[in-house]
């Protein structure tokens, strides 16, 4: 077997107070494919993504990064909860791209991709300059490394968002509603670039609305709804060849949505 | 009625040690003040209930009571504990409590108007707890509180003028002297207030300059 399991989740739940949002998600994401993540809002999506980095906590069930335990420790049957840095060492390789960017606003472009090498991934300024320039040049933003945020468009933040991840040469990207927060026109400039990097062989979870990418790009898809994964497989099995009521209503939504010309 | 510019010209020696003194005890107040303001802020961020509750008795004192009292307390009422300060020092330490107190509720505030997400990319992108602080939050939470800072420093300004009651010879006080042994009040009260007139406009355009540098990283 070539494949090799990146990130695997296991029975994972999570509540919201009395409210559960994951109720047993298992799903394994393996090298250098693309899984797009789809579902109505509030379905759990978003913080399946998010627990996957352990920027939410989980209740129950196993998030395992390369085999690594993420946000816990175990010991005699127990579970503790990791020390910041502990967890910090367990993510190191996985990246994470926000919906409303999350830039630094305080710094220049460049100085968001490479302020992180050189205050956490122990590269010299110059060394931290120059691969910072490289991911700049990577999501076409080489001329736009002085400028900031503020003085960006919508797509190019996000697009310097992804390049403050690739920067850190991560083995997953987790993308969270990359292009929720774009204006339409400005989506199919961060999709090209996501596009281009899951051509690269970039490991992918993308959770996502945009169900032309997920179709064309995804090496599987998800549908996540009422916090239980009840559909998953190849693009065609899922768009196509389903006959689960839910995800057909769903799709159905989206395609009556976007058909705009019928003769 | 005359006005006599001599009675300032002729006791300039004096009246320039008292500007000297207010600008002094107004900018280390302030620096202490904002240094301590900042320390106490970052603790009550980080800290448990306690802490908080602590910091929060601390600020509720010394805003909840007017720096004029504090300065008594300190200063007439400090003896009885066993605290004899000179006026001057006395004066500062006053005006860096009282400041404190101010900047600790304008900073904490800088804090809470960071957006949670500007922490998480910190967090994904390898940033510890203290790199974090130091490279993400302060710089951002000073610029959001731009506004509220240049303000305070204003009122501080106008607080030094406080400390003449505790016989401390800055301009109040000079200039009072000097009124009160040559019934020159007109002359000296209004050389007193143009002075302060000056300066604050001086500390407000500052303040706009700043502004309008960091607003260049805010548009949006």
């Amino acid at each position: 077997m070539s494949t090799q399991t990146i990130i695997d989740v296991i029975g994972l739940t999570k509540s919201f107070g009395a409210m559960e949002v994951l109720k047993g998600i298992t799903l394994s994401l393996e090298r250098s494919q693309v899984t797009c993540i789809i579902g109505p809002s509030g379905s759990g999506k978003s913080t399946l993504l998010r627990c996957m980095a352990f920027l939410e906590t989980y209740d129950s069930g196993r998030v395992e990064i390369e085999g690594r335990l993420l946000g816990y420790v175990e010991k005699n049957g127990k579970r503790r909860m990791a020390k910041p840095s502990e967890t910090a060492s367990v993510r190191r390789n996985v990246g994470f791209v926000f919906q409303h960017f999350n830039l630094w606003p305080h710094m220049t472009a460049l100085e968001n991709v490479a302020k992180p090498l050189w205050l956490a991934a122990g590269c010299d300024k110059v060394e931290a300059r120059s691969r910072g320039m490289a991911a700049l040049d990577r999501v076409g933003l080489r001329e736009k490394a002085d400028l900031y945020p503020a003085q960006l468009s919508g797509g190019q933040q996000q697009r310097v968002g992804i390049a403050r991840t690739l920067a850190k040469e991560p083995h997953i990207i987790l993308f969270d509603e990359p292009t929720s927060a774009l204006d339409p026109e400005i989506v199919g400039e961060v999709l090209q670039v996501m596009r281009s990097l899951a051509d690269d062989g970039m490991t992918m979870a993308v959770v996502t609305h945009e169900m032309g990418f997920a179709a064309q790009v995804a090496d599987r898809v998800a549908f996540i709804d009422e916090g239980v994964i009840s559909a998953v497989g190849s693009p065609q099995d899922v768009f196509k060849n389903t006959d689960n009521p839910r995800l057909n209503r769903f799709l159905k939504n989206f395609f009556d949505r976007n058909v705009f010309w019928t003769n | 009625m005359m006005f006599d510019y001599t009675i300032l010209t002729s006791n300039w020696r004096e009246i320039f040690d008292g500007i000297c003194l207010s600008l002094e005890l107004w900018l280390g107040g302030s620096l202490l003040g904002l240094v301590l303001g900042l320390a106490l802020a970052t603790v009550h961020h980080y800290g448990d209930f306690i802490v908080r509750a602590l910091i929060a008795a601390y600020v509720g004192i010394f805003r909840g009571t007017p720096l004029l009292i504090q300065l008594f307390v300190l200063y007439y009422g400090g003896p009885s504990f066993g605290l004899v300060l000179s006026p001057v020092a006395a004066g500062l330490i006053g005006l860096t409590i009282y400041g404190s107190a101010q900047f600790v509720e304008i900073f904490r505030a800088g804090f809470a108007a960071i957006g949670p997400g500007q922490i998480e990319a910190a967090k994904m992108s390898g940033l510890g707890a203290m790199q974090t602080l130091w490279h993400i939050q302060i710089p951002q939470m000073l610029l959001i509180i731009l506004p509220s800072l240049v303000n305070m420093m204003v009122i501080m300004t106008k607080e030094t003028a406080i400390l003449s009651v505790i016989s401390i010879p800055e301009l109040t006080a000079v200039m009072s002297g000097i009124g009160a042994s040559t019934y020159a009040f007109a002359e000296t009260l209004f050389a007193l207030a143009a002075f302060y007139w000056v300066l604050l406009e001086g500390v407000s355009a500052v303040g706009r300059l700043a502004e309008n540098r960091v607003s260049r990283y805010l548009a949006k």
